[in-house]
This record gives structure tokens, C-alpha cells and sequence, in this order.
């Protein structure tokens, strides 16, 4: 413990830090409009926000309800020391969605307006209904560490609160819960997806596709077991407890069965639209396609196949990274690099829009940081509060 | 019922009129803007100008012409914008105007990118900012006049009237001096149809117009929108099945285990 305590005040003071310079820009945001932080415009009106926080937020949250179909409905009980941790980051980041678009909005203070003026046509309705019941659930899922740790506080009203109340509440309605979550991702995984393909004109016909919905759902279940394996290596680093390495390598076999399923659909689809020859004709911008999948699939698969790099602690965690970092490619060349401008324009992201998006990641970090050290979330704990 | 502009490029002088009468009627400041190497003023269309005219310089028979084309928000029969708003803040009239409506808009510029026209503007200069594009002057349908730009403009390059009507205007036109016009109406199909129709001397492709293809733009996102009622019922009942299945399996397997125990004891 006392490593815990020297350690991190400087990693703290850092986040802390980053999260303060995110707040400039944003103030400036609220006073002179989006222009004087961003450089969107009408040719590109959706930039990095949308690219990083949303596209890639919410499928870098899919641990959350791949873990929780995986162990409370198929009783994979084994993964039960991660599901906790992964339902906390999928939670996190769903709300730094919301919070960045808050900024990202024109008007932040109408967002209530898509659940009053419902545009059932819209991918967006359907996206921004789920987000804002996913981001509850998630936190109804995660609430048992809230309440589990309430009930052990000392503190002086908090402890005369029966908190086996809610706890039994959450109990009875975990099932129920779980299914919301497993539904509601489906859907809004793969609308993310339908969205591009109001764009039939802009986006790229190597990416433009009708299955884009499958394959974003796909993709967003292979990325699932993949975060969770990068963020267990990152935590058990900095936090220094244990590591589960036959859980994690048993969650990295998975992995390329379903990267070889998402393969399989993006080549078959290029082939029976018969545009499987421009990725090789379309020069240069064949060459982002190549790098999503060569980074993102082949190594991956390739990697996570051979037994003896799975159980090597080191292989399973850049195995994982390489499946993190493909997806991360992959959503921005749909949402940006393959889909064209308006003639006339040209963006590169001002250096405040990455602030604000690095602010936030920053948030989720103090965040996560704080359950660990306040809340009952890895194996340890949750075995000394089943005891206590 | 559906309202359209006939704009006929061989009649437009460029004379811009167009662009200070839309000012005028929406009430928009001017702002400064800078010489890019041509007569055309502003570059883009933007939250300040609702319409412009572009200059297009050919070289035909070894001297320059130029030919103009009016850009603006094309009003389309099927339009991207109004099934990508997440509030229904943009809607397709029953006169075939596409409107706007601020009071349910969040800004979320969803219209702006899924718009194969590239027409939705955003006022990015301001902290509470809105979407802007042409209107079709739906203040002035509604008490019978004809929209702004199209009462101001000197030479007949635009008319209003009912869609069918124009189109057959148009072919007329086409039909009584063919070498005059490039044989096509830019706007009877693309996109399956938008209500500002155009003709040309010259090709589109050369005019700078998109070749959009006659699907509308919105055909994938209503087939996947369509799927939805039924993947949300099919992943629960799946799901719920599969809970069903396991509990079972774990149930009996603790009978077993019970049972054998017992026979184990006895």
C-alpha cells in the first residue's frame, strides 16, 4: 500500500492537470461558439469528437455487455473477477460520450430534446435512445459495488441505511438487466453503423456497404474481450494487484474466432458487390483499408491463435492492443478519412478539440482510480466482501 | 402539390441579384470575404449566404465562356436530411418544401453530413448556433408569392410552378433548340428527384455537379431502421433462452450431484 501512496500523487496530479487544461477550451466553446476551439466547418462539421468519443467510445465500451452475457447468461462464472471492472469502464464510457457531446452539440441544453421529439427514421434517435438507457443500466449493473461498499462504511449516517435493501432490489432485477444491456448494445453497436450509410454519395465505396450495421456489431464483440484483457494489464500494473492470467488468455481464445467471422464478412461483402479489386487499385487510400486489417484482424488472429503467446502475459496484452488499436483505425476511416469533404475544404483537429477529448479520458482514469482504491471491484475485494 | 424552380443556365447572366434579394429577405449580414481568383463572391455557401452563384470558366473554341449555375438547398422529393435529424427538426412539406424548425433542433449536424448536396450550413461563430439553408422562401409560398430569389431575378433564368409542369417545360425547351442545351434534366431523377430542376448548356460533370446517382440517399438507413423491431425482439427472446438453458443445465447438474451424494451416504 504504501507503493500505492508515493506513486500516485504525480500520476494524479498529471490527470488532474490535463482535466483543468480541458476545461479552457471548453469555457471559450460556450462563449464564442464552436469555431474559436475546433476546426470544423461546413465541410467537415463532424470532426474528431465524433470520430474519438463516440464512434470509438462506444465500441471500446462493448466489454461491458460481452462480459455480462458471457458470464451471468451463458454462467461463465469463471469470468466473473472481470465483469465488474469492465462494466465500470463500458459505464465511464458512456458518460464521456454524453459529456463530450455536450460540447460537441450546438445546443447541449436541448439534448432532452430526442426523448420528446422522437424521429424514429433517424439512426441518431435510435444511437442517442439506447446511449442514454444503456448508460443507466450500466450504472444499475454496476451498483451492487456502490451499495456493497456503503454497507461496510463507517460513516456517520451512511452506516444507520440498511443497504441490503437496494443490494436484494438489484438482485432480483440482475437478469432482466443484464438481457436490457446485451438488446440495447446490439442495437445501438450496429446503428452506429447505419448512420454512415445515409451517406452513400460521401463515404467510400470500400467501406460503404449495406452490412455496415453487422459489421460494426461484429467488430464492437471482438473488441469487447480485447479491451478488458488491455485494461486488466494496464490496472494490474499501476495498481499492482493481482493479474488473472488464465481468465484473460481464456478471453483472448475467443478473439480470433470472431475477428475470423468479421473477416470473412468484409471480404465476402467486397466480393459479392464486386468491388473486392479496389483495394487494390484504389491508391493510397486502399492503404488505410490494409492497415485496419493488417493491425486490426490478420496479426491479431495470427497472435492469439498460437497457445504459447496467449498464456505469455506480454502476447496476450499487445495481442489485445493490436485488436484495440485496428478498431480505433477502422471507426476513424469510416467516420472521417474515407468519408469525402465538401470540395473546397480541408481539417486537421485544432489542438483544443484533442484537449477536450483527452480531458475526458483523463476524467474516466481519476474515475477509475478512485473505485479501485474506494469501491470492492477486483477479485480481492469482492471475495472479502462476500466473506465479510 | 409539389412546388418547384426551373433554373435554366443558357438565361443567367450572374448578376447576383439572386444572392442580395435572399439576403434581404432572411435578413443576413454581410460579411467580408476575400478574392480567390474569380468573379464568384462568396467562395461557399455558408450560415450568411443561403445561395450563391458559381462561375464555371470553359474554353470553348479557343475562347472563355462561362457558364453559372445557382446553388442552394435542392428541396429533394426524398431528403437525407429530414430522415437523419434526430428530432425531426427538418421536414418535407406537403408543397414539397423542405423546412427548419429551431425550436427542436440540438445542433447534433447529423443534416450537414448526410446531405448528398453538401447545403446545410452551421453557425459556427456563435455560442448558441443554428443550421441554416435556403427555405424556399416558405413565408412567402405561404401568401402566394413566389420565394425571393426568384421575383428579383432579371432575365427568366428561374420559374416557379408545379413540379410536373416545369418538367414538361423543361423538355420543351430541350426539344425547341437542342444544340443549345445538354440533353438532361439535373434534378427529374437525382436522388430520386429533388424539386430544383436545371438545365445546361454544357454537361453537368463539367458544371461541377455531383453525380449522385437516382437512388435516394436514404434507402440502406430506412431498410436498416426497418430491422430494428425485430432484432430487439429476437436478441431478448435469444437471450433469455439461452439464460432458460444454462439455469436448466446448472439446476441439473445440482440434482445429479445431490443424488449421487445420497447414493454415496447410503
Amino acid at each position: 500500500m504504501s507503493g500505492l501512496k508515493r506513486r500516485f500523487p504525480l500520476g494524479l496530479a498529471i490527470l488532474t492537470f490535463l482535466v483543468l487544461l480541458g476545461l479552457v477550451p471548453i469555457i471559450i466553446r460556450y462563449v464564442n461558439g464552436l469555431g474559436a476551439i475546433s476546426n470544423l466547418s461546413d465541410g467537415r462539421p463532424w470532426g474528431f469528437w465524433i470520430s474519438f468519443d463516440l464512434y470509438c467510445g462506444v465500441a471500446l465500451a462493448a466489454g461491458g455487455f460481452t462480459l455480462a452475457a458471457w458470464v451471468y447468461l451463458f454462467r461463465r462464472e469463471k469470468y466473473h473477477a472481470v465483469a465488474r471492472p469492465a462494466i465500470l469502464t463500458a459505464f465511464l464510457g458512456y458518460t464521456l460520450v454524453i459529456l463530450a457531446l455536450l460540447v460537441d452539440l450546438g445546443q447541449p441544453w436541448y439534448i432532452w430534446h430526442a426523448i420528446i421529439y422522437w424521429n424514429i427514421h433517424s439512426p441518431l434517435f435510435e444511437v442517442a435512445i439506447c446511449v442514454m438507457t444503456y448508460t443507466v443500466v450500466l450504472a444499475l449493473e454496476f451498483s451492487p459495488a456502490v451499495f456493497e461498499a456503503l454497507n461496510k462504511s463507517n460513516l456517520p449516517l451512511v452506516r444507520r441505511i440498511n443497504w441490503n435493501m437496494p443490494l436484494h432490489v438489484q438482485h432480483a432485477i440482475q437478469i432482466p438487466l443484464v438481457i436490457a444491456g446485451v438488446v440495447l448494445s446490439t442495437l445501438h453497436q450496429s446503428s452506429l453503423g447505419s448512420m454512415l450509410l445515409m451517406m452513400p454519395e460521401t463515404l467510400h465505396p470500400i467501406w460503404y456497404t449495406p452490412i455496415l450495421p453487422i459489421l460494426f456489431f461484429c467488430s464492437a464483440v471482438a473488441v469487447g474481450p480485447a479491451m478488458v484483457i488491455f485494461e486488466a494489464n494496464i490496472s494490474s500494473m499501476t495498481m499492482r494487484h493481482r493479474l488473472e492470467k488464465d481468465i484473460l488468455s481464456g478471453l483472448g481464445r475467443a478473439i480470433p474466432y470472431i475477428l475470423g467471422l468479421y473477416l470473412l464478412l468484409k471480404l465476402t461483402d467486397l466480393g459479392a458487390r464486386g468491388e473486392l479489386s479496389l483495394i487494390f487499385s484504389e491508391y493510397p487510400i486502399n492503404l488505410l483499408w490494409w492497415g485496419e486489417i493488417t493491425i486490426g484482424v490478420i496479426l491479431p488472429i495470427i497472435l492469439l491463435s498460437i497457445t504459447k503467446i496467449r498464456q505469455n502475459r506480454a502476447g496476450l496484452f499487445w495481442g489485445a492492443t493490436l485488436v484495440v488499436a485496428g478498431l480505433i483505425f477502422n471507426r476513424f476511416n469510416v467516420s472521417m478519412f474515407a468519408l469525402s469533404m465538401r470540395p473546397g475544404y480541408n481539417y486537421f483537429p485544432h489542438w483544443m478539440e484533442v484537449a477536450i477529448s483527452v480531458a475526458l479520458v483523463a476524467d474516466a482514469m481519476i474515475v477509475i482510480w478512485l473505485s479501485y482504491r474506494l469501491l470492492p471491484i477486483s477479485r480481492e475485494d469482492m471475495v472479502a466482501s462476500e466473506k465479510g | 402539390m409539389s412546388k418547384s424552380v426551373l433554373y435554366d443556365a443558357t438565361r443567367c447572366t450572374g448578376c447576383r441579384a439572386c444572392q442580395v434579394a435572399c439576403k434581404q429577405w432572411h435578413d443576413l449580414p454581410g460579411r467580408p470575404t476575400e478574392n480567390t481568383g474569380t468573379y464568384e463572391n462568396p467562395p461557399q455557401l455558408n450560415a450568411y449566404n443561403l445561395t450563391r452563384i458559381r462561375y464555371t470558366e470553359l474554353e470553348d473554341n479557343g475562347r472563355l465562356r462561362w457558364i453559372f449555375a445557382k446553388l442552394q438547398c435542392m428541396h429533394c422529393e426524398h431528403p437525407g436530411c429530414v430522415e437523419a435529424c434526430i428530432v425531426g427538426a427538418l421536414k418535407k412539406q406537403e408543397n414539397g418544401v423542405v423546412t427548419y424548425d429551431e425550436a427542436k433542433c440540438i445542433g447534433c449536424r447529423y443534416c450537414q453530413v448526410a446531405c448528398p448536396f453538401g447545403i446545410p450550413c452551421f453557425e459556427w461563430d456563435k455560442p448558441v448556433p443554428w443550421i441554416r439553408k435556403c427555405d424556399f422562401c416558405a413565408d412567402r409560398l405561404n401568401i402566394d408569392l413566389k420565394p425571393a430569389c426568384v421575383t428579383t431575378c432579371p432575365t427568366g433564368a428561374l420559374k416557379t410552378g408545379e413540379r410536373d409542369d416545369l418538367l414538361l417545360e423543361a423538355r420543351e425547351r430541350i426539344a425547341a433548340a437542342p444544340a443549345k442545351y445538354y440533353d438532361h434534366i439535373y434534378g427529374e431523377k437525382e436522388v430520386g428527384g429533388t424539386s430544383w430542376l436545371y438545365l445546361s448548356p454544357v454537361s453537368f460533370d463539367e458544371l461541377g455537379f455531383a453525380d449522385v446517382g437516382t437512388d435516394p440517399v436514404t434507402v440502406n438507413a430506412a431498410r436498416a431502421m426497418r430491422l430494428v423491431p425485430p432484432v430487439l425482439l429476437g436478441v431478448a427472446v435469444t437471450m433469455t433462452g439461452i439464460y432458460w438453458l444454462t439455469r436448466r443445465k446448472q439446476k441439473m447438474k445440482q440434482l445429479a450431484d445431490e443424488k449421487a451424494k445420497r447414493m454415496a451416504e447410503k
